[in-house]
């Protein structure tokens, strides 16, 4: 593992002054409850702002929508947007993953259909990876699509796809041909881009524990895709699937998701001292300068074209322990009636959200699994 | 990483590494001093690393220095190399003529200064340079020498720019032992590994068990947390000198604390009995990794002023605080 602190992008403090001028006039609507779910918030009106001002798809070629600007920039974007709690879910996928999947490895009618509308901030994506029986063990996914005159056909379960009700397309990892006896069975699988309007899926919300429904089980029966619709090579959608992780897990939303209670706890510390509080503080702010940095390194990788899975993994495996664990230092701080009501119902939503962040994009296990793999024992 | 800082980072593996593995940490423990290590550095100009190269110099940036140190800490840093340099960079910025030979920071429990012919003294900006004409020895848990010393009057004296400031010894030695402690902890890290790859029960090495996998994981995210921590503060010092990196500093031995903590049990766990033994290597890095998570200021004490820095500025300049320290 390699990590090189990149230089701050020109233009990056300009750039920050912008958005944090446009975040403080979006945030006033903002209640403590959409701050803490960040880009677990799903907001259409919101997305479609931030793709105006150019801040959707950043580093992607202009005829495509993008702005051609570099993935510094972009990551000071979303630094931004993270630490102010902003309801970024119905774009962030869609920027994060599906858009640059899509440039990478999509057909060319593919790139113009698709990605102008995510960069406007107008098409949503949900990634469908688990299944009923395939959650960490992804291979094991029973979801195929077969090939027939004209295109493929659909058939299977996804499930806890996140926003899959608010989204309109899907990037569907299924299977596409038997793994092959004694052999890999990472073999065989095929990435889809799926309409979610078309006929023969059906969608069914599963509330979460906080009594929201963000995300849900999706039936495919007899979905009908086109030619088309296949994303990158068949039979090479492990590879491509799994490189994508990269981008999923090393951003600053693995690490800044808890953020906006550190924020309003200095000041309800400071309004009620608590002796010794400056210590739980600080190693607070201590890690976060220092995930700060292992989230830009690789940052910096991904900018000049390497593949830092591992570096990734530790990013969010890192990350994670770190937006749990805020909370709860927090709690150890403040009893309930010293906090302002922003900040107790900031942590309470939080308290109840915290669960996820080691589960989703790949569980604790999963991720030490592949840093175990990469420190040879495995 | 910079060309010529690969080639230092190279030369100084190559030097440590042929000095014996760990006989020259028995060696200093036993109260004596590898000679023959630190003239092999010495030749290589390494103690006026930090020094420009129009005084004579070498002009390593701090970033190659914090490298260096890493690489001497993944050793155990069996010779005082770091403090001499930093003794040297201070000595040099406040226009002194750094002279031959180890130099001590500060005169209480001073890093090898029985070993040492100079010691250097701070006294607000004002640096004093001094012979070193006794020692109390006196050693830490890595049962390294931490020596008071009875100094001769200043032999020389300049005033430290404010760049570095009254306090640029206590940064200094923050910074190397935070970055000593991500070079032991990348050792620590690797001599766990490998004997989990090698040690066989039921039927099978242990690191095939999930439960150490995932320990050792969990140990590779903290190497990889301190090191960055290290370089993000090494670079600050680059941009703005010791004095306005503090915060960076900070951040990075409250990091090398917890991971040191962290490191030092996780290892011991997968080492079990046999790490635990006087003939084992493991605890030559785990005790210095203890001793060195409190020297430099603990990190506690630094997570206190970071803390009571954060308070004080308030929660809306938290992040933008952060983001403006950005080289």
């Amino acid at each position: 593992m390699r990590f090189d602190l990149p230089d701050t992008p020109p233009g990056a403090e300009a750039l920050r002054a912008e958005l944090r001028a446009f975040l403080a006039e979006a945030g006033r609507a903002w209640t403590p409850e959409i701050r803490a779910r960040s880009w677990m918030g799903f907001d259409r009106d919101f997305s479609r702002e931030v793709g105006a001002r150019g801040w959707i798809g950043m580093t992607w070629p202009k005829a495509y929508g993008g702005h051609e600007r570099s993935g510094l920039e972009r990551v000071v974007v979303l630094e931004e947007m993270l630490a102010a709690g902003a309801p970024v879910g119905a774009h962030w996928i869609g920027d994060r993953q599906s858009g640059p999947l899509i440039l990478r490895l999509g057909t060319e009618e593919q790139r113009r259909r698709i990605l102008p509308g995510i960069a406007r901030g107008e098409l949503a994506f949900c990634i469908g990876l688990s299944e009923p029986d395939a959650g960490s063990d992804l291979a094991n996914l029973r979801t195929k699509a077969e090939r027939v005159p004209g295109g493929w056909k659909l058939n299977g379960r996804k499930i806890w796809t996140t926003f899959a009700h608010k989204s309109d397309y899907m990037i569907a990892l299924v299977r596409t041909s038997p793994a092959p006896e004694g052999g890999s069975r990472h073999a065989g699988l095929s990435q889809f881009l799926v309409d979610l309007r078309l006929s023969g899926i059906s969608i069914r919300p599963i509330r979460d524990l906080a009594g929201a429904d963000s995300f849900n089980e999706v039936t495919f029966d007899d979905v009908m895709l086109k030619e088309d619709d296949l994303v990158g090579a068949e039979g090479a959608g492990w590879a491509q699937a799994t490189s994508e992780l990269a981008f999923e897990r090393s951003g600053p939303d693995r690490y800044l998701s808890s953020y906006p209670a550190l924020s309003l706890g200095l000041d309800a510390l400071a309004a009620n001292p608590v002796p010794g509080a400056e210590v739980t503080v600080g190693r607070m702010v201590a890690r976060l300068s220092a995930l700060r940095g292992m989230s830009l390194s690789v940052g910096g990788m991904l900018e000049r074209g390497e593949d830092p899975a591992v570096e990734a993994a530790l990013v969010k495996d890192v990350g994670n322990v770190f937006e749990q664990a805020l909370p709860e230092h927090l709690r150890g701080l403040l009893d309930p009636e010293d906090s302002p009501a922003e900040l107790r119902a900031l942590l309470a939503a939080l308290t109840q959200l915290t669960p996820t962040f080691s589960l989703r994009g790949g569980t604790r296990e999963i991720l030490r699994g592949i840093i175990a793999r990469d420190l040879g024992l495995r | 990483m910079n060309e010529l800082r690969g080639i230092l980072v190279e030369q100084v593996e190559r030097l440590v590494a042929d000095a014996g593995g760990v006989a020259p940490l028995r060696e200093v423990e036993a109260g004596g001093f590898p000679q023959a290590l630190w003239d092999g550095l010495s030749e290589q100009g390494l103690a006026l690393a930090l020094v420009p190269e129009e005084a004579g110099g070498v002009g390593l940036s701090w970033g190659d220095a914090a490298a260096l140190w890493q690489v001497l800490g993944q050793h155990g840093a069996p010779v005082p190399m770091a403090e001499t340099m930093l003794g040297a960079a201070l000595l040099s910025a406040a226009g002194v003529e750094v002279p031959d030979g180890v130099l001590a920071l500060g005169e209480k429990g001073a890093p090898f200064g029985r070993h040492a012919t100079n010691a250097v003294k701070l006294d607000g900006a004002r640096l004093t340079l001094h012979a070193v004409e006794g020692a109390t020895p006196g050693a830490n848990i890595g049962r390294e020498p931490r020596d008071d010393l009875t100094l001769a009057p200043r032999s020389a004296a300049g005033i430290l720019p404010n760049s570095h400031g009254p306090r640029a010894l206590r940064l200094g030695l923050a910074l190397i032992r935070a970055a000593q402690i991500a070079g032991a902890m990348e050792r620590i890290l690797a001599l766990a590994v490998d004997w989990a790859n090698t040690r066989k029960q039921f039927g099978r090495p242990i690191g095939k068990f999930q439960a150490v996998q995932q320990q050792l994981a969990a140990m590779a995210g903290e190497v990889a947390a301190v090191q960055v921590a290290v370089s993000n503060a090494a670079r600050a010092v680059d941009a703005r000198g010791l004095a306005e990196a503090a915060f960076e500093i900070g951040c990075a031995k409250v990091v090398a604390g917890e991971a040191a903590t962290f490191g030092a049990a996780t290892a011991h766990q997968v080492f079990a009995a046999i790490g635990i033994t006087e003939d084992h290597e493991l605890h030559h890095f785990t005790r210095r990794l203890w001793a060195w998570r409190e020297e430099g200021g603990t990190d506690r004490a630094w997570a206190a002023e970071i803390g009571k820095l954060a308070l004080a500025r308030g929660g809306a300049n938290l992040w933008p605080d952060l983001t403006a320290r950005d080289a």
